[in-house]
């Protein structure tokens, strides 16, 4: 399908906002992380993969996620902590198969260990999950120039809600836009283009600068 | 009156188009706080300018206060105190006397609402009293995490009447049969406390103040209570000092507790040695003075060794300076190590890390900038309001 064409379904921009929830399960060594690990619901599992990347905008910090972090500046211990920075939450399908990859780093780097490594003058890792409160952002868009347009406009949160939340919690393991751009206006080529964009270790707004690169692309091409 | 448009030279692109969103799902629904006071730090201070806001984005918002007499005021205090793990004398007669206090505010004020925040201590049993309809969630201001066991027997009953609460941080809150939320606390960057000053202005101030501008400044704000650790920013701006010939106010409020006078005691003899330690004892609502001297600082110290939430840190981030901040209480939170100030662990860190940020002044003003934006986007009350409606959408939809 052409770059003008026009879809019968318009995309519909979706922000989000996090309502953080603590829960009662918190680790003070890294035996304990991996007990507990093992027993918190999958949403803490998803709070602290994948929220770690809408919370900690726009400083990137060092480590893909809250577990990396915590063992690395708290527990101090440089060996695990890049044992779980190295675990790309987008590569699992589920959550569950994300938390088995944890746990089996954790495990098995505790397997050569003679003393449990543990927070000394860090502080203790507290399990937490959210609640995500979605937000119609109001812009419709029915043709690629039209969601190229709001794509650059909408708050960040929308590229965390389209292409984190939606694959990851939501089931929809293409994304929002890429599925939007493959079922409803029929690019198979630049939704496939999307859906490999690597969004892991890096900020919503360099996410958003590569969609719009791909789609600037398209539009060009098709011109 | 501030509207929440005006935020948006401020506020990090979207956030206020975001907020607008979210008040199209909650116009007219009722959220009422409930504080013991209009006035002072803490909830009241957040509480002014949030509740105007709310209402102006359509939401039925209204501000309730309780009030007593004297023994209930004591012995809200001493409950505060006791809960955050200070020894305080709790009786029965006077714990009855709190809640009977509360009884009657129970019987005086309008308690209707879609959603009721009970703030801190003052308020807390009023959930006795709850109307048949609508959710109550307890706001914790203070790390409830090491509480006096009588004191905390005593509360949790009446916080597990609450259909939630929030906490500033997970690590502040205690095991409870009710959900927590984590909801950190903000700054208003169009306060007096933190809005932009011109140099002048800043330069004014400051003569006001005594203090002169002829050398790097090194800068704490906070009380003079041995929790701010206001000697052991002496002791490492003394270390500090045998380098680079600089300044160090420590600006703050005392009280009349027996530690209080003792440390401020020891900061004024400190001073008395050395023209260079100045210490300036100002009234709570110094708001302006407290913005010029962030803003005149060179670098700031924030080093508590036990501490609330606090945002003496955020504040300073806001004005672009680097903090140097100890591991306590929200410090961590707010200082990105290495990138907005360094956390410490002694008097030593802290005059290390003082050191390497004067031996490199790129960092200062990296660092500054890094911190003004981390603050934009986690600290400045746009970011609270929006959690708050995503309080009010969860817990009343």
């Amino acid at each position: 399908m052409s770059t003008v064409a026009t879809a019968t379904d318009p995309f519909r921009f979706i922000g989000c906002v996090e309502l953080r929830q603590s829960l009662d399960q918190r680790a003070t060594d890294e035996r304990e992380l991996l007990d507990r690990l093992e027993d918190v619901p999958s949403g803490s599992v998803f709070y602290h993969t994948h929220g770690y990347f809408l919370r900690h905008r726009p400083i990137t910090t060092a480590y893909g996620n809250d577990f990396a972090a915590w063992v690395a500046v708290h527990v101090r211990d440089q060996v695990l902590a890049e044992r779980l920075a190295v675990i790309n939450p987008f590569e699992f399908s589920s959550l569950e198969a994300l938390r088995e990859e944890l746990l089996s780093a954790v495990h098995d780097h505790l397997v050569h260990l003679s003393v449990v490594p543990r927070v000394e003058y860090g502080e203790v890792f507290h399990f937490q999950q959210s609640h995500i409160v979605e937000v119609p952002l109001g812009s419709a868009a029915a043709t690629l120039a039209e969601f190229r347009q709001g794509l650059a406009e909408v708050d960040a949160s929308a590229i965390y809600y389209h292409m984190v939340e939606a694959r990851a919690r939501l089931g929809r393991r293409s994304g929002d836009f890429a599925e939007w751009l493959r079922t409803s206006l029929g690019m198979t080529a630049l939704a496939e283009r999307i859906q490999r964009i690597d969004a892991y270790m890096t900020s919503l707004e360099r996410v958003r600068a590569r969609v719009l690169a791909l789609v600037d692309t398209a539009l060009e091409e098709g011109a | 009156m501030i509207a929440v448009d005006d935020y948006r030279r401020v506020a990090p692109p979207g956030a206020v188009d975001i907020i607008l969103r979210l008040a199209e799902h909650v116009r007219g629904r009722r959220f009422l706080h409930v504080s013991g006071g209009r006035f002072g730090g803490g909830a009241a201070e957040i509480l002014q300018p949030l509740v105007p806001m709310l209402s102006d984005l359509g939401i039925d918002a209204a501000w309730e206060i309780t009030g007593g007499d004297p023994g209930f005021y004591a012995t809200t205090t001493a409950l505060r105190a006791a809960l955050t793990g200070t020894e305080r004398a709790l009786t029965d007669e006077a714990l009855d006397h709190y809640v009977e206090m509360n009884r009657v505010n129970g019987k005086k004020l309008n308690l209707e609402a879609d959603l009721v925040l009970v703030h801190d201590i003052q308020p807390a049993t009023l959930i006795e009293h709850r109307p048949g309809e609508g959710r109550w969630v307890w706001r914790c201001h203070f790390d409830a995490s090491r509480p006096s066991r009588r004191a905390w027997a005593f509360l949790r009953p009446y916080i597990n009447q609450y259909d939630a609460a929030v906490f500033s941080l997970p690590k502040f809150a205690r095991r409870l049969g009710i959900p927590k939320y984590v909801i950190a606390p903000s700054i208003d960057p169009l306060s007096d406390k933190n809005r932009e000053l011109s140099p002048r202005e800043v330069t004014t101030i400051l003569r006001g103040l005594g203090v002169p501008q002829d050398k790097p400044l090194l800068l704490q704000v906070g009380p003079f209570t041995p929790g701010e650790d206001p000697v052991g920013v002496v002791d490492g701006y003394r270390l500090v000092k045998k380098y680079y010939n600089v300044r160090l106010v420590l600006a703050g409020t005392g009280d009349a507790e027996r530690e209080s006078v003792e440390t401020l005691a020891e900061l004024r003899e400190a001073a008395h040695t050395d023209p260079d330690i100045v210490i300036l004892e100002l009234p709570p609502d110094a708001h302006l003075q407290i913005n010029a001297l962030q803003r005149a600082a060179t670098i700031v110290v924030q080093k508590s060794v036990h501490a609330g939430f606090g945002l003496g840190a955020a504040e300073a981030m806001w004005k672009g300076k680097p903090v140097v901040g100890g591991f306590a209480g929200g410090l961590p939170q707010q200082i990105v190590y290495d990138v907005t100030g360094y956390t410490v662990h002694s008097v030593e860190g802290a005059a290390f890390r003082i050191r390497h940020l004067l031996n490199n002044p790129e960092l200062i003003a990296r660092m500054g900038a890094a911190g003004r934006e981390h603050v934009r986007r986690s600290f400045l009350i746009t970011r609270h309001l929006t959690d708050y409606m995503a309080l009010l959408i969860h817990l009343t939809r």
